[in-house]
């Protein structure tokens, strides 16, 4: 009896006390009420982490980065990453292409190449590498008195967020203008 | 005499009439608020179907015959629109840490989190970012706790002192002020994004937090141990001080500070 109860044949019984009287009183249909439609099955208390595990498999990931509110600590923080790879590649780039063919790369050749350019391409071409080159050295001191114990509040953090955005813009024209 | 006898008695009638029509206000419709409705979407997926990919549900609800915060508006769902929606919930006021989720884009406690009323704009509800999930909001947090207990998080003190407890200068105990009110709700870890590509072996800032409040201790004498623990490259060192913990953490403490206060004295060893 008790494990009926833990079956949870609660509600079907009270819906059999509640069935009209004619039906309470005949014996024959009391079998037919009772019953309920699900079985259940018992299982060895060994078996449940095979069924977690089994759960766990199907389980889906919960949406992340195309989800989260874009912020200036998180979204500068990726922009210190692809500045930083971008300006690596570049460099590492540009040593193995002279390491590999040093008379096309000579810096004489790309001087010239350079000053063969329109106007307009020469100064995107500044901005291209001034601006993330401005970004990743100011963010770096950013990070470099993080380190030092400075700015550790969400208050310094975001200040000097934006202060490095400022000189970025400052500094990039700067080097515009050169 | 008589005149206070005629006082009293027109203050009885006074107050007689004032009982009356106290009563026939009382019996008056009460005054309707106008219909406010506002648009809850919000991540479902069900175990019991696992090939159906998770989806987002929309609710309307009337925001004036609904609580302030987020978790009435949960609560309402379940109680009176969809009863299969699933949520963990506890507290009700921000300290069991329960009802963690993201909500509109950052993670916060449901319960803690205002509606915003605005009712042109939909408010977006999805679990704790990057985490498996057992069902709708529920994430599965056994890797976040598993990591938690790593970090031995308790006292460990070979010498207790013999016929008292411990004691503590002010300045030793005001060290942790700002530590020990986490109620690991773990809102700051799945913030984190070195957190999301690294869950399995960084420790994530709320753990972190954890570690630095037991060295910072001045009663516990194990802080060597607990320093060596952190000299590899994964469990501390993938924090890159983003700050979205600090930002996120629905109690305002500062797990990105406790964390680079402790990459500074290793460091300094």
């Amino acid at each position: 009896m008790l494990a009926h109860r833990a079956l949870g044949l609660g509600p079907a019984l009270r819906q059999a006390a509640l069935r009209p009287r004619n039906v309470a009183r005949n014996p024959a249909l009391h079998n037919i009420v009772a019953k309920r439609s699900v079985q259940t099955e018992s299982l060895p208390p060994s078996a449940a982490q095979e069924i977690l595990n089994k759960q766990r498999l199907r389980r889906p990931s919960s949406p992340h980065f195309t989800i989260y509110q874009p912020q200036l600590t998180w979204l500068g923080s990726i922009a210190n990453r692809v500045t930083g790879a971008g300006l690596s590649v570049l460099l590492y780039g540009y040593a193995l292409a002279y390491l590999v063919a040093p008379d096309t790369f000579s810096s004489v050749n790309v001087v010239d190449f350079i000053h063969g350019l329109p106007e307009g391409v020469k100064y995107a071409g500044k901005a291209i590498l001034a601006a993330p080159f401005a970004f990743h050295s100011w963010n770096g001191l950013r990070h470099l008195s993080w380190d030092a114990g400075k700015f550790l509040t969400l208050k310094g953090a975001y200040s000097s967020g934006y202060a490095v955005l400022g000189l970025t813009a400052v500094s990039t024209v700067g080097l515009l203008l050169l | 005499m008589q005149s206070l006898v005629a006082a009293r008695s027109s203050v009885l009638k006074q107050s007689l009439r004032g009982f009356a029509s106290s009563a026939a206000r009382a019996q008056a419709a009460p005054l309707q608020k106008p219909v406010l409705n506002k648009e809850f979407k919000i991540y479902r997926w069900n175990p019991d179907e696992p090939s159906q990919k998770p989806t987002l549900q929309t609710y309307t609800i009337d925001l004036n015959q609904c609580g302030p915060m987020v978790l009435d508006a949960l609560i309402k769902i379940k109680n009176e629109i969809d009863p299969t929606l699933t949520f963990r919930r506890s507290c009700r006021e921000g300290i069991c840490g329960s009802c963690a989720m993201n909500i509109n884009g950052q993670n916060t406690l449901a319960c803690l989190c205002r509606i915003d009323r605005n009712t042109g704009k939909d408010t977006k509800i999805y679990p704790l970012p990057h985490m498996y999930i057992v069902k709708d909001l529920v994430p599965d947090l056994t890797q976040f706790y598993k990591q938690y207990k790593s970090i031995e998080p308790y006292l460990q003190n070979d010498n207790p002192p013999a016929d008292r407890e411990f004691l503590q200068s002010q300045e030793d105990r005001r060290k942790l002020d700002g530590m020990y009110e986490c109620i690991l709700c773990a809102c700051c870890s799945t913030s984190c994004p070195s957190y999301w590509w690294n869950q399995d072996e960084y420790l994530g800032p709320a753990t972190l937090m954890a570690a630095y409040r037991w060295m910072a201790d001045s009663r516990d004498t194990y802080k060597a141990h607990r320093k060596e623990k952190m000299q590899n490259e994964l469990s501390l060192y993938r924090c890159h001080t983003i700050f979205n913990c600090a930002r996120t953490c629905p109690k305002g403490l500062n797990p990105a500070a406790a964390i680079a206060k402790m990459k500074l004295e290793l460091a300094a060893e």
